[in-house]
Formats: structure tokens, C-alpha cells, sequence
């Protein structure tokens, strides 16, 4: 067939329409309560409930826009958040490159793109692509469940704390015997 | 005609064979002293020569068994393997930090002994500068936190061969690879001469020298007849890729106790899984590769 006919050009029109529409608008307003339960997200990957202080969320019940001014000074915290120790790349990050001004019960991308806190894989993601990649195959991050069925995932900010990501130091548990170590006793070895 | 005395108490003595069998067993309880042996026990076949009857059979007596000794209700399955699946494990050595949160699991899950504890996972602690080098190789390490510096970590455990030396030199045929993968013992038929130790390359098999001891409340009473059912005195076990969990599409205790996620695993013939991507791409080798013994464990770095 040398020229495209009439239903190729339709379905080719509508493909581009369908583009334009999502590229439109950003993802829709982000749900507080959802975010605060975890949720099937529409890439299809459950996401436990994302690990906040307790009682920190929603952000808005403090910044709502009203009885808090945002300010968007880089400043050292003293009322609020003073625990928190920025250490993730570069000295000039802040708050708001990653928490939304506008609306903090959200992430925002790069681009300005809102992300709720349950696909804040996404704005890790924009750095950390490869480790994106890979945790979205099964081969970064930890899974659960089972391997031939449905698994539980966990977000990027279960084992990494977003703030200070380097995965923390443990205690190892008990080394093994030493054969030397072990006793003889009544009922043990023959 | 054999002599029929004996028979006529015992009620169903029917045959021949049952008679000697019988009268073997007596004779052999009498010479060995093995005292603690049942009729049935002596006289039970190689597992892979029963009949689907034999094995409820044996699995009843185990149950019961167990039931008397731990005071509990333990499970004893027998799950087929899977058709169409092949286990495989990968394990990420840029993740682990050496935490044993791993060892431990496996102990609670498989009901080994606990006094001397057994462990099936070894946790390797290699200098970085060497690299992977066996005779830079700490298995004791206790500092206070891990990872330590200059440092890295190689959890060693049974690698489920595709040839393992292991079996081949087993004299009684007590142990052998399923159509999954992984190398099983029969424990009832495990003879405890320890060859199969002195050919695994990997110091992943373990021999009960002493009654197995833990505690009626430690019992994991989900267990399976080649797996993680209790074991007698005197027979060889192994990391079994806690076959009582993965054949019922479950991860092993390791996987899910990992607090890295350094430990992969999954089905080697199904191309969308974990390990498939793993292995497709990702740098692998295989612990001891030059004695073409064929893991279907595999190391990586994952960054």
C-alpha cells in the first residue's frame, strides 16, 4: 500500500489528540487521605502507606495558606522540622525543590509536575534513574509476598530517608560457634 | 514354605516379604541397639520409590510423631515441584551490609537445631581490596556496626547445583535435585557418612552430631518432608530455598528478611521475573565457577 488511507490518517489524528490531552493538564489534584493510606497507583505498583512522623500528615492541617505565610527564605528551621538533617547532594537544595509551596501535601517534580507522596518514586527518580529502572523490574529495593504472584513493594523513602538517603549502619546479630565453643552435654553428642 | 509363627498375633502378616521384613527388623533392633527405631521406620523405602498411599502413610507416623515430642501440631507437606519453574537466587553484592538478619530467619523457618546451632547461611566478611578471595575470608566478624569499612559481604549457602558433587557421591542415593532445582535429602534414608560434606565445595551441607534440641515454642510447625520437618540425630541437612515456602509461591525467609534487599529470587524460565533481569542484565558470576559444579545461585552488583 504506497499511500496511507483514509482510517490509517483518523487513527493517526486521534494518537496525537490523545497525547496532547495528557500532556495537558498535570496528574490530578493529589488525595490526602490516599496518600496517608498507600494506594494502587496508575502505573499498577501497590505502594505501602509511606513512612511519616506520626501525625505530621496532612502537611495543611499547619500549612494551609492562611494561618501560615510561605516563605520561601532558605533559612535554618527553629520552631518546626529542626530534626530534620538535609544531607542528599548538593549544599543548595531545599525544602521547597522538592515539598510544594503552593500545595504541601505534595511533591512536585523538575517540572512543576505534582506527585502525591505515594509515587514520590517519580521524583527520585528524576536523579536516580537508573535505581528507578531497576526497583520498577523487582532487582533495586526490597519485595515481598510472592514470587509468582502479587508482591509488596516498598518506596524508595521506606529504606532511604529522603532527607539524609545513605542507608544507615545495624547491629549484626550473633556471629556462628566457634567449634571450639561448642559443649558437650548429656543427651547431646553420643 | 517360611515358618508362619509370629503371625497370628501380629493379625495382618500375610505374606512372605512382610514376614522377613519383620523378622529383619527384630534381628536389627537387636544388634544395633537402635531401640528408638520403629518397625515402620526401619522398613520405610527411599521417598522417591513410595506410592502416593506409602507417603500419607509415612507423613501420619512423622505427624505424630512430632506431635508427641513437641507437643504441637506440625504440618509434615509434600508439594511436588512446580511444572515449567526452575528456582533461582541471585544475591547483590554491593547491597549486603553482613547483618545476618538473613541467618537467623533461616533458623527460626527451618527448625534446626538450636543447641549447637546450626546455621545453613555462612556471612562472609571480604576485603575490599582483594575482592572475592576465600583465603581473605572472616566468617566471625562482631563489631558493633556494619558494614565496616574497607569492607564487603558474601553470604554463602547451599548454590542448588545443576551438577552437585553433593549427590553424586551420596552411596544410599538419600539425597538428589527435583525437577526445580533444588537438591533435597531424605533424612529417613540419610545413612549420616558425610561424604556428601566432604564434596560440597561450598560448606553448605550440615551434619545433626548431636540430638537437634529446641524448644516446643521455636517449632515452625509449617514444614515439608524434604525441607524443614524436625530432623533426627545424625543425618545431613541443607539450605533447601525453604521448599515448604516456595512451593507454595511464597519468597524464602532470607528474602524477606533482608533488610537490603540484596537477595533475589525466582522462577529461571520465566523471562518477566526478578532474577531473569538480574541475570540479563546485571554483572553475575557464580561462587566457584572453575568446578563447573552449575549454580542456580548467582552473585551480582547491582549498582
Amino acid at each position: 500500500m504506497r499511500h496511507p488511507s483514509l482510517s490509517m490518517l483518523a487513527t493517526g489524528l486521534l494518537i496525537l489528540f490523545a497525547t496532547a490531552a495528557s500532556a495537558g493538564p498535570p496528574a490530578a489534584k493529589p488525595n490526602p487521605e490516599a496518600q496517608a493510606q498507600g494506594t494502587l497507583m496508575p502505573e499498577g505498583i501497590e505502594v505501602p502507606k509511606p513512612p511519616f512522623t506520626d501525625g505530621i500528615f496532612p502537611c495543611t492541617s499547619c500549612h494551609d495558606g492562611k494561618s501560615m505565610k510561605v516563605n520561601t527564605q532558605r533559612r535554618q528551621l527553629t520552631a518546626m522540622h529542626d530534626d530534620i538533617v538535609l544531607k542528599h547532594g548538593p549544599e543548595s537544595r531545599w525544602c521547597l525543590d522538592c515539598h510544594d509551596a503552593n500545595n504541601r501535601d505534595s511533591l512536585h517534580l523538575a517540572s512543576g509536575e505534582k506527585v502525591p507522596f505515594t509515587a514520590s518514586y517519580m521524583l527520585c527518580g528524576q536523579c536516580h534513574g537508573d535505581k528507578l529502572r531497576d526497583w520498577r523490574v523487582g532487582v533495586h529495593g526490597k519485595r515481598t509476598g510472592s514470587w509468582n504472584g502479587v508482591k509488596q513493594y516498598l518506596l524508595c523513602v521506606h529504606c532511604h530517608n529522603p532527607h539524609s538517603p545513605h542507608f544507615k549502619p545495624l547491629k549484626p546479630m550473633p556471629m556462628p560457634t566457634r567449634p571450639e565453643a561448642i559443649q558437650i552435654r548429656k543427651g547431646g553428642v553420643r | 514354605m517360611p515358618p508362619q509363627e509370629g503371625c497370628d498375633t501380629s493379625g495382618g502378616c500375610g505374606s512372605r516379604r512382610e514376614f522377613l521384613g519383620t523378622a529383619v527388623a527384630t534381628v536389627a533392633l537387636a544388634l544395633t541397639g537402635c531401640g528408638k527405631l520403629s518397625k515402620e521406620e526401619f522398613l520405610q523405602h527411599n521417598f522417591r520409590e513410595l506410592s502416593k498411599d506409602e507417603i500419607q502413610t509415612v507423613i501420619a507416623r512423622l505427624e505424630k510423631e512430632y506431635q508427641e515430642k513437641f507437643h504441637k501440631t506440625v504440618k509434615v507437606g509434600n508439594e511436588p515441584a512446580m511444572p515449567g519453574v526452575i528456582f533461582g537466587y541471585a544475591l547483590d553484592l554491593s547491597r549486603c551490609i553482613g547483618c545476618r538478619r538473613c541467618v537467623h530467619a533461616c533458623v527460626k523457618e527451618n527448625n534446626q537445631s538450636r543447641d549447637p546451632e546450626i546455621q545453613w547461611i555462612r556471612v562472609l566478611q571480604m576485603d575490599k581490596e582483594e575482592g572475592v578471595n576465600l583465603q581473605h575470608a572472616e566468617q566471625y566478624y562482631n563489631p558493633d556496626e556494619v558494614p565496616q569499612e574497607g569492607h564487603f559481604y558474601m553470604p554463602v549457602q547451599c548454590q542448588q547445583c545443576k551438577k552437585p558433587p553433593c549427590v553424586k557421591v551420596c552411596p544410599v542415593g538419600a539425597t538428589w535435585r527435583e525437577k526445580d532445582g533444588i537438591v533435597v535429602v531424605d533424612y529417613n534414608w540419610c545413612i549420616g557418612c558425610r561424604y556428601c560434606m566432604a564434596a560440597c565445595p561450598y560448606g553448605a551441607r550440615h551434619f545433626n552430631w548431636g540430638e537437634p534440641h529446641i524448644k516446643d515454642a521455636d517449632v515452625n510447625p509449617a514444614t515439608h518432608y524434604l525441607g524443614n520437618r524436625p530432623r533426627p540425630k545424625g543425618v545431613v541437612e541443607k539450605c533447601t530455598f525453604c521448599i515448604q515456602r516456595t512451593r507454595k509461591g511464597l519468597y524464602p525467609a532470607c528474602v524477606e528478611i533482608c533488610p537490603t534487599g540484596s537477595r533475589k529470587f525466582g522462577n529461571l524460565l520465566d523471562p518477566s521475573s526478578e532474577i531473569r533481569q538480574v541475570l540479563e542484565n546485571k554483572r553475575v558470576f557464580k561462587l566457584k565457577e572453575d568446578l563447573n559444579t552449575q549454580p542456580n545461585f548467582f552473585y551480582f552488583y547491582g549498582v
